[in-house]
């Protein structure tokens, strides 16, 4: 089983990714998925945390996910309020949306990071509500390029389906652009 | 059958949908505002073809459910803890009028303290309205109990709440495959013969005062007194027993899955200990009798689906021979024990050699509960019980007197 935590602000849509990772993931082929909001009261702007399961097997567990191994960060803000290397397992990735080097992120040495522009991503395909980038669907195409988990075509259907056409096909776009700019 | 990965409130919404219900009231509160916002966005665009009335309470909500369902429609509502709390009075009226609604409950702990987390402190607390109260492992028996609901409403003139773990379901998704209209349309043909119905040509006098005894009506025709109408109820209640698993296998047989019954069991059969629960920690005690089992310790689930009906002779049948049941609550009688514990107790009072109970409290207001804990939980009471412990206080699961933070 793999258990990925988003971390996230309440607004940046962390927990519809989370969901939509699930769906990705079902097409992918695991068939167990799951994915459910960190339980607590949500406020914009506050930092917040999300997750997603996949296995082979229906996921009979349900507690909050506390080590997980693949670690998806919206942005580097969050770094040193929500201790996003808490729990890793050995072996785990960290996949951080940022255009600093890895080296002034804080993040433990020990540890596999994967950075990407995911904001430039985003703003490229024109994902923006009210002036604001939304770099939650556009990280999708990160953790396929840095995670090999789900494909590309199914994160790209599972996002066709979670929104309207004309949203769809620019969240696409910027998944697409943040696949290609991760370097896995 | 289509599969969809969608939330435990999703599935519940679209069981209402697939039931064809007619009239849904309800009033918003978390874990379930999901359930209503689908319903209410499917009957406005047309999709559904259904009246929303919305309300000011939780109150009113289940009232128009109660004069909706009175006059021969299939109803809905849903709600959670403080909301239910509100409905408490249109609760009983609902049961003690036999009318067949569905409600579902996104279980949620009560206030106060506020808390908008899981446990199941809000329908446990309805336990003697009158009410049957099913319990959901996961969000696909949501989908199908709702659906089994309205059967066996209809077939019993009784209540259904269809209890659901809030955040744990209601906001978590999971694959369910969802039956075609058409398949549930052959298992559920619309609601028919009402037991009270509003009809002009044949006018009758609806819940009047019922005095203590028999008493003939303006008809002459002699009719129950109040403490008669309790015993055809809790008669309705025992029958439950019966049309509860027919139900399931008649949905068996029509869509393919059945979900036990009133119980189930999961390693059980050569089993010493059971672990027993209602809900989604039931399927996570699953995984910690998988752990245990690995250990070399011969333990099984006994899942309830029924609670009430309580399934007492099912139980002391599954239970028979077995050294240990621990029972988890996520609820509790202040002053006594958790809910489960103590009916199971009773249950038990006529066993040839009944095994030792041992309640846990967990989860309450949320509390995480991970497979690890309730495998540590049994390994503790085990202990005991090999050290001569025949009865014991609850023991609380992760409770953290000091106050430290996870």
């Amino acid at each position: 089983m793999h258990e990925i935590r988003w971390h996230g602000r309440g607004g940046q849509g962390a927990v519809t990714s989370s969901k939509i990772l699930a769906e990705a993931a079902y097409r992918t082929g695991w068939s167990g998925v799951t994915a459910a909001p960190s339980f607590g009261a949500e406020r914009r702007g506050a930092p917040i945390t999300a997750s997603t399961r996949m296995a082979k097997e229906p996921i009979r567990i349900l507690s909050q996910v506390t080590t997980p191994d693949v670690v998806v960060v919206l942005d580097d803000s969050l770094v040193a309020v929500a201790k996003p290397a808490t729990g890793l397992q050995p072996g785990g990735v960290i996949i951080i949306n940022t255009v600093r080097p890895r080296a002034e992120l804080g993040l433990p040495a020990d540890v596999r990071v994967v950075t990407a522009d995911v904001t430039g991503s985003a703003m490229a395909a024109g994902v923006v509500v009210g002036g604001t980038p939304m770099v939650n669907t556009a990280i999708l195409g990160s953790i396929a390029a840095a995670t090999g988990l789900v494909t590309m075509e199914s994160v790209e259907a599972a996002i066709a389906e979670a929104f309207a056409p004309g949203p769809a096909a620019k969240n696409i776009e910027a998944a697409r652009l943040a696949f290609e700019c991760t370097k896995a | 059958m289509t599969t969809k990965v969608i939330t435990g409130n999703e599935a519940a919404a679209i069981a209402a949908k697939l039931a064809r219900v007619q009239v849904i009231a309800a009033y918003p509160i978390t874990p379930q505002s999901p359930v209503v916002e689908s319903l209410s966005a499917w009957v406005e665009s047309g999709e559904m073809p259904a009246e929303f009335v919305t309300v000011e309470s939780e109150h009113s909500a289940l009232t128009v459910c109660i004069t909706a369902s009175t006059v021969g429609a299939r109803v809905f509502t849903a709600t959670s803890a403080n909301g239910l709390a509100y409905m408490n009075e249109q609760v009983w009226w609902a049961a003690g009028a036999r009318l067949p609604i569905v409600m579902c409950i996104a279980n949620r702990a009560m206030a106060a303290p506020w808390n908008v987390l899981n446990d199941q402190q809000d329908s446990m607390s309805e336990r003697d309205a009158g009410w049957i109260q099913l319990y959901c492992r996961d969000n696909q028996e949501i989908l199908d109990t709702t659906v089994q609901a309205y059967r066996i409403a209809e077939r019993l003139n009784v209540p259904v709440m269809v209890c659901y773990d809030g955040f744990l379901l209601s906001h978590t998704v999971m694959p369910v495959d969802v039956p075609s209209a058409e398949q549930i349309d052959a298992f559920l043909p619309p609601r028919t013969d009402p037991l009270q119905i509003v009809d002009a040509a044949d006018p009758r006098n609806i819940g009047p005062v019922t005095i203590a005894d028999p008493r003939a009506d303006a008809d002459g025709v002699v009719r129950p007194g109040y403490m008669e109408f309790r015993a055809l109820h809790h008669g309705a209640l025992l029958d439950a027993l019966e049309v509860i698993p027919e139900v399931d296998a008649e949905y068996a047989a029509a869509i393919g899955r059945s979900w036990g019954g009133l119980t189930w069991e999961y390693q059980l059969a050569d089993a010493d200990v059971a672990v027993i629960a209602a809900g989604s920690l039931t399927t996570q005690l699953t995984l910690a009798v998988e752990a245990l089992r690995a250990e070399g310790v011969r333990v099984g689930v006994l899942g309830i689906r029924s609670y009430r009906p309580f399934p007492a002779a099912e139980m002391r049948a599954r239970l028979a021979g077995k050294k240990l049941a621990v029972v988890f609550d996520k609820a509790l009688s202040y002053g006594y024990e958790g809910p489960i514990a103590g009916d199971l107790k009773a249950a038990l009072f006529t066993a040839e050699t009944p095994p030792a109970v041992f309640g846990c409290i967990c989860g309450l207001g949320g509390r995480d509960v991970s497979p690890e804990n309730l495998a540590d939980a049994t390994r503790r009471a085990i202990t005991d019980l090999d050290a001569g412990v025949r009865d014991r206080a609850p023991e609380w699961i992760n409770l953290r007197p000091e106050g430290s933070a996870s």
